[in-house]
């Protein structure tokens, strides 16, 4: 029992930490009333600028080369975000085609860039990715020490701390009370005194940095390189944490565990006695149909935010 | 009204013309001739009888997600699962045509009905889920994109084939290639989809304007409430129409399954060719004809771009930023508008 859940529960949380930050982006974004499909994109910008600040600035930083990676994509990937919020804010674009078409762009210019420095269609293996560690003290504790702290992966405990900060500054903090007004009903947040536009752009640009911060871990513990297969899914995976955690930080942090939960299964069930018998596709579409379960309503009603995907237009009623 | 429809159409060209400038400045940026890159585009979709066939073949399969796209955006429906639809409509296709053994007049027809089913199954379900408890169809389709990928892909793995990627290739009384097509583009993968592809988008203007099952899909589409004051029953018009959607999505698949390739491999990720349906979509403004011209020009854009590489050095991923660019523009029509209303006061 303890060797399955020492593998299991590592490659949960191994799995889940970017799909949490990601998500976390997610609720910004929606709870500010602007739908955000362009979570993938936004994940493959983080991906692509993570893993070439590596490898470029691998010598520089040495062992800090990881972090500083990490925080150039979410610095990069909140610049390229403002894209969508122009669109989709300023221009009053539809803001589902414009997130689809951040999809593409991103990673039209990822593997365009690739092809144009690497002269193929993927990058070379970085030198620096994360390492597993196990937790000084803490791992020492029986039972507990080895399935939580041993072998993991630093950015997963960082992931859940980034949904509790989320969750801090979105229901206790008057910024976050500003910013749910915007996404339930901007136009009386505005008569309130409240600049609309503004409070959208600042929540689209923290989906695009944690989007980045998502995409960025994804490529530094997982893949360890940059292609145009890279991401494939995990954005809208976590959009549909997003929406499985009914827009609420630490639903879609639990959403996210468990999505990490069914790929680590998927991965790791072979070795498990009840699930042996599982045919892995039930495991990898498991995630998708419990959202749709979710949002019909069988598993909890998911309400989305008033305002979400409606342009606000001052003066129109 | 009058300005309302020059704007209709001065926008997608502004938009196009905007992503190609956009293009080319990408390239003088990273290095490139511009020109030279637009030549080698040029060439690798005009440049011979084969690549003019290849062009055709690409635009196929585009004609078909951007008419399911559309088809539901008249209902006010955002049917990104065209790409789910596709899948499962290519599956369907390969399936009729490895598992029975018949006539060509009864088996082809047969596997690209069973395509159009299939999509239109893919379709129905976020359309009930949507018209019944209120769900939103754009993640349901998302959702449905993902679980169509994944059972593919097993049901390739094991059941049509014993563990290998690829499965036979379809008995030829199933088949869309075409031998005289073939000739007369110097054996490119032209088959007869084409005309499927241009007959659909037929079915589709005349169903949208002329039916009045397509009148009722319209005016659910601007306004649910008035719908169904007026007697209409909103449910199952947005049930119909995703279901209609999801059929050309489908055969969208069959056209890969039945006339390109003829046969269905383990996929990695998305063909794509959904996603670009929005696209198409989106440029053609949610009409058939328009629609029939956007899938060209990214037939052309796309075909073009394989020559890319080697004519120009220009990776052909420029390509889809151009088109991601195009998006953007004419999904901003509000900017461009407010610009050409600007533009002409001043010039008065």
């Amino acid at each position: 029992m303890i060797e399955i859940l020492q593998s299991v529960i590592p490659t949960t949380l191994f799995f889940s930490a970017p799909l949490i930050f990601t998500a976390l982006g997610g609720v910004f974004s929606e709870r500010s009333g602007v739908v955000n499909i362009g979570l993938e994109g936004l994940m493959v910008m983080g991906a692509f600028v993570g893993i070439v600040f590596n490898l470029a600035f691998a010598d520089v930083f040495g062992v800090w080369t990881p972090w500083v990676s990490i925080a150039v994509a979410t610095i990069v990937s909140a610049i390229f975000s403002v894209i969508h919020a122009v669109a989709s804010i300023s221009f009053r674009a539809d803001q589902v085609v414009s997130g689809v078409a951040i999809n593409f762009l991103a990673l039209g210019i990822g593997v365009y860039l690739t092809k144009q420095w690497y002269g193929k269609g993927q990058t070379d293996m970085v030198s620096q990715p994360f390492f597993t560690t196990n937790v000084p003290f803490l791992s020492d504790i029986p039972f507990i020490g080895p399935i939580f702290f041993k072998g993991i992966y630093v950015t997963s405990y960082l992931a859940i701390i980034a949904a509790f900060i989320a969750w801090y500054v979105l229901y206790k903090t008057s910024f976050g009370l500003r910013l749910r007004a915007v996404g339930e009903h901007p136009m009386a947040a505005d008569t309130n005194g409240i600049n609309v536009y503004k409070m959208r752009y600042i929540a689209v640009i923290l989906s695009g940095a944690l989007g980045g911060l998502g995409g960025s871990v994804f490529a530094l513990t997982i893949v360890s390189n940059f292609s145009h297969s890279t991401i494939v899914g995990q954005g809208f995976m976590s959009l549909a944490a997003v929406i499985f955690g009914k827009w609420h930080p630490l639903g879609a942090m639990g959403a996210a565990l468990f999505f990490g939960f069914a790929q680590s299964l998927s991965v790791v069930g072979s070795g498990i006695p009840i699930l042996e018998n599982v045919p892995q596709v039930f495991l990898l579409i498991a995630p998708y149909v419990l959202t749709i379960l979710a949002l019909a309503g069988f598993i909890g009603r998911a309400d989305a935010p008033k305002a979400n995907g409606v342009p606000y237009i001052k003066g129109s009623r | 009204m009058a300005r309302n429809r020059i704007f209709n159409i001065l926008i997608p060209i502004i938009s196009v013309l905007l992503g190609l400038i956009a293009g080319a400045i990408i390239m003088l940026i990273s290095g490139h001739n511009p020109i030279e890159g637009y030549r080698a585009l040029w060439n690798g979709a005009f440049g011979d009888a084969f690549t003019l066939g290849e062009t055709a073949r690409r635009t196929t399969p585009l004609i078909l997600t951007g008419l399911a796209v559309a088809f539901a955006f008249r209902t006010g429906l955002f049917n990104i699962g065209a790409e789910g639809q596709v899948i499962v409509g290519w599956l369907a296709a390969v399936w009729v045509g490895l598992a029975i053994d018949a006539p060509m007049y009864i088996h082809l027809p047969l596997a690209i009905a069973a395509a159009a089913l299939a999509g239109a199954i893919w379709g129905f379900v976020p359309g009930i889920l949507k018209a019944k408890l209120g769900v939103h169809e754009v993640i349901v389709t998302i959702m449905m994109n993902y679980i169509a990928l994944f059972i593919t892909n097993e049901i390739i793995r094991n059941v049509l084939t014993d563990h290998t990627t690829t499965t036979e290739a379809i008995a030829p009384t199933a088949s869309l290639a075409s031998e005289w097509l073939q000739g007369i583009t110097y054996f490119s993968r032209l088959h007869y989809g084409f005309l499927i592809a241009l007959f659909a988008a037929a079915v589709m203007w005349f169903l949208i304007q002329r039916t009045t099952i397509g009148y009722e899909l319209k005016a659910v589409g601007f306004n649910q409430h008035a719908s169904k004051y007026a007697g209409m029953n909103v449910s199952k018009n947005i049930i119909l129409s995703m279901a209609i959607a999801g059929a050309f999505a489908g055969l969208a698949g069959a056209m890969e399954g039945l006339g390109t390739y003829g046969t269905i491999s383990v996929m990695s990720g998305f063909t794509n060719l959904g996603f670009d349906g929005i696209a198409v979509a989106l440029l053609g403004a949610n009409t058939a004809f328009g629609v029939v011209l956007a899938a060209i020009l990214f037939g052309v854009l796309k075909e073009g771009a394989g020559e890319m590489p080697t004519g120009a050095g220009v990776p052909t991923e420029l390509v889809d930023i151009i088109i991601a660019l195009i998006i953007f523009f004419v999904a901003s029509s509000y900017i461009i508008r407010w610009a050409l209303i600007r533009f002409k006061k001043e010039g008065k």
